[in-house]
């Protein structure tokens, strides 16, 4: 608890702007892209809705840094991600994960087109062909027009 | 007094909502044109009463009148008068009022207009339309009286005052053009129920739902635009859409709304696909509602959530579920019943406009997913997720793209059976000059990006593809071109209206691809003097000084830009302090340069290690940003060129009638 307090209060101290912050910026570009791409895809939990790239919460500073230590410490984007998530949750993702928990939302939309493409095919191969009038048909056609011509 | 008297007729309007109903479902069932005269001029009173209400509430705010307790809690004496205006509807309270305004508005106009309409038909439309005003007034009325004085407490001296992050320009006018398209869906859904319940949809409906939903879409169009370029330069982080669940709920419906415009034309010319425009119908108004819900109850963390209110989200919820639901179960029990329309071959105009309802339906459907998952997941596991760009990006970005490839394609082939190499002699020259332009993207622009440069192949195949179809049209350098002349002078408003609207597709997918992939960004804390670089542009912090704004205090910085050694624009980026709110906001510089933007963002003061007074400069170069927001407003152009279509008005297809010799 004592722990938190203090980094809450470092945070506060050091940590008011967004990810863009100069004094936070990592010395290797190449390492700073990165942790800015992932910074993208991570939630800042306190926030409305928003990434910790963007926020300016105290807490998203906090996490800020950790992804810029674990990008500097070479471990790759999985690993950090996979980090996060073991600590807050899939919740902190931005994108969520390829899950069969997740079926329904990443298959949802491909099973629309799916059913939408089926349908159109079956309703093209049933339509009746062009095929001749039945006698009735014919008889009918033959009534209608003459009522018009009349 | 003003506020009673706004109350007082607020009820009456809910007794003539009520009244609307009654007579208009009795005017249908006893087929009488006197009980259905009465139930639309009951639609007009309706209308009436609520537009005094609303004049008491703006009086209300103009007059800063702190009894009124919405008043107190969302307005301040110092606020600009735009914003005191705006305030009416920045709060819960005020946009349910605007969205009932709005919503006996169409229900006097659809009453008023539709002369031309079957009277069965015609009656059951405004009685649905009074079922709607009756259930949304009664809500204000009982929870969400904007007019209520403030019980108890003393009248405050001074107001809390608006977010300040709502009072903006382009935000002030926001809520009522988004309004206007969530609540025009409500004809469209009372012409659906209309329909099922006379068992009949035919070429005339489709004909008569267009102009509802065009209009309708066209606001929703306009609506969302202001919203997306009000988060550009208002929330100062460069970004205009960050696929959040309020700017979903507004998309929703525009999407269900473009499928509803595209497969109305199949019933219009072709009658086939009837049922599916009538679910389009309902969906596209429920959408609405569930948009309206999500965004006023705060079941979702939203970054835009403002005048948020749990405990009546129940009762919205209650609304939404009421109506939709009797409107869908009207839908499963009638349609069925509804006669097939016509046959077409898989290579036909319909065909494809199939496929872009397939299309859309498969983009509404990950859009809603995105934006409901997360509810359903905590619903049924207990486990929070988060489903953000990135699952949009994956899902819904290739649903459109495939959408657009094919939609050049669309209008150039025949209706019931086309050609498709007759489409492909017409097209090749437009996929060569998007290719084309791909490929030079692709081989030029630095970084290089393969799915950047495939965005702008797609958005110049739209484009391209919009002039084939008007050079097709008027057969140009094929027959003389005064012929072309007078082919192109004489094309229906109609024919103009699709085509200025797929070019602002494209003109938006351009912009969009263009940003996306190649924007730029730089940060630095800057003293008097200090500079930075981005995209080739030069700033130097010149100046920062103090401001006093009407409502606020700001701190004002002068930021001169510069390329290659040449003075280019400077920027005034602010950062204010609002001390009725206690917010402290930032207002953000555009320096234009063509359609690309220059945006910059003063962040706050620090001091160096030596003393000396830094300020946080954030810079982005967006190329292309404008033709984000110029694509929309083309499309919106187009709705409205279309709409001005002489075939749209209603009554049209009777007087011809009337005109040829029986």
């Amino acid at each position: 608890m004592k722990w938190r307090a203090l980094a809450a209060m470092a945070a506060g101290v050091l940590c008011i702007a967004a990810a863009s912050d100069p004094a936070d910026r990592l010395p290797d570009p190449a390492q700073e892209a990165r942790a800015r791409h992932i910074m993208q895809d991570v939630r800042c939990l306190v926030c409305q809705n928003e990434s910790i790239d963007d926020s300016e919460a105290e807490l998203a500073g906090d996490l800020r840094r950790t992804v810029r230590e674990q990008v500097k410490a070479g471990h790759s984007d999985a690993d950090i991600k996979h980090y996060l998530v073991d600590r807050y949750g899939e919740f902190i993702l931005l994108t969520p994960a390829f899950s069969w928990m997740n079926l329904l939302l990443w298959g949802g939309p491909f099973a629309v087109v799916a059913l939408g493409a089926g349908l159109l095919v079956t309703r093209v191969r049933n339509r009746p062909g062009d095929a001749e009038l039945s006698p009735e048909e014919a008889e009918r056609v033959r009534r209608l027009s003459e009522t018009d011509a009349a | 007094m003003i506020a009673e008297f706004g109350s007082f007729a607020l009820i009456l309007a809910l007794a003539f909502a009520v009244a609307q109903f009654g007579l208009s479902a009795g005017a249908r069932i006893r087929r009488s044109t006197v009980l259905a005269a009465a139930g639309e001029g009951a639609a007009v009173a309706s209308f009436a009463c609520v537009a005094i209400a609303f004049a008491c509430l703006l009086h209300a705010f103009i007059t800063s009148d702190f009894s009124v307790a919405n008043v107190a809690q969302n307005s301040h004496t110092e606020k600009p008068l735009l914003y005191k205006v705006a305030g009416a509807w920045g709060s819960h309270e005020g946009s349910i009022l605007l969205w009932c305004l709005i919503l006996t508005g169409y229900g006097a106009a659809a009453a008023t207009l539709g002369r031309g309409l079957p009277k069965g038909l015609k009656a059951l439309m405004v009685a649905t339309q009074g079922a709607l005003g009756t259930v949304f007034l009664a809500y204000t009325v009982f929870a969400s009286n904007p007019l209520a004085r403030l019980v108890g407490d003393k009248m405050p001296v001074e107001g809390a005052s608006l977010n300040p992050l709502l009072q903006d320009p382009a935000l002030a006018i926001h809520p009522p053009f988004l309004y206007s398209g969530y609540v025009g869906m409500s004809v469209v859904f009372s012409l659906a129920v209309a329909a099922l319940i006379e068992g009949r949809v035919d070429a005339a409906w489709a004909r008569w739902v267009r102009p509802w939903a065009l209009a309708a879409w066209s606001f929703l169009t306009v609506g969302i635009t202001l919203g997306a370029f009000w988060a550009y330069y208002e929330l100062g982080w460069g970004g205009w859409w960050f696929w959040d669940p309020v700017e979903n709920a507004s998309f929703m419906p525009w999407l269900m709304a473009t499928a509803l415009l595209h497969s109305a034309i199949v019933t219009e010319k072709r009658g086939a696909l009837a049922g599916w425009s009538l679910f389009l119908a309902l969906g596209a108004f429920t959408f609405s509602m569930l948009g309206a819900f999500l965004v006023r109850s705060g079941v979702l963390t939203s970054v835009h959530s403002f005048a948020v209110d749990p405990k009546r989200g129940v009762l919205l919820l209650i609304i939404l579920g009421v109506t939709a639901g009797s409107g869908f179960t009207l839908f499963a029990w009638r349609a069925p019943k509804l006669a097939p329309g016509g046959v077409f071959a898989p290579v036909s105009r319909e065909s494809a406009l199939v496929l872009n309802n397939v299309l859309l339906a498969a983009a509404t459907t990950a859009v809603m997913l995105g934006t409901l998952y997360p509810l359903i997941r905590e619903a049924l596991t207990g486990a929070a997720i988060s489903v953000g760009p990135g699952f949009f990006n994956i899902a819904f970005a290739p649903l459109m793209a495939v959408l657009a490839i094919i939609l050049p394609a669309g209008p150039l082939l025949a209706w019931k059976r086309g050609d498709l190499q007759g489409v492909g002699q017409r097209l090749w020259v437009a996929a060569l000059i998007a290719v084309g332009c791909g490929l030079l993207t692709y081989a030029f622009v630095s970084p290089r990006k393969a799915l950047g440069a495939l965005g702008i192949a797609i958005g110049v195949w739209l484009i391209t593809g919009a002039a084939v179809e008007i050079l097709e049209r008027t057969r140009a350098f094929r027959v003389p071109a005064a012929d072309s002349w007078r082919r192109l002078t004489g094309l229906p408003r109609g024919a103009w209206g699709m085509t200025l609207a797929h070019l602002g597709l494209g003109v938006f997918v351009l912009g969009a691809c263009f940003e996306l992939g190649w924007k730029a960004e730089a940060a630095e804390a800057l003293p008097l003097g200090g500079s930075l670089n981005v995209a080739g542009y030069h700033l130097t912090l010149e100046t920062v000084g103090p401001v006093d704004g009407p409502n606020f205090d700001a701190e004002r910085a002068m930021i001169r830009v510069s390329k290659d050694g040449k003075p280019v624009c400077t920027g005034e980026p602010d950062r204010r302090f609002y001390p009725a709110g206690g917010q402290t906001i930032s207002g953000i510089a555009l320096c234009y340069r063509g359609a690309s933007h220059l945006y910059m963002v003063l962040g706050e003061r620090r001091r160096t290690t030596a003393g000396t007074p830094v300020w946080l400069i954030r810079a982005y170069w967006n190329p292309w940003a404008s033709l984000i927001f110029l694509g929309p407003v083309i499309m919106a152009l187009g709705g409205l060129t279309s709409l001005s279509d002489r075939r749209m008005r209603l009554g049209v297809a009777r007087k011809r009638k009337q005109e040829q010799p029986a």
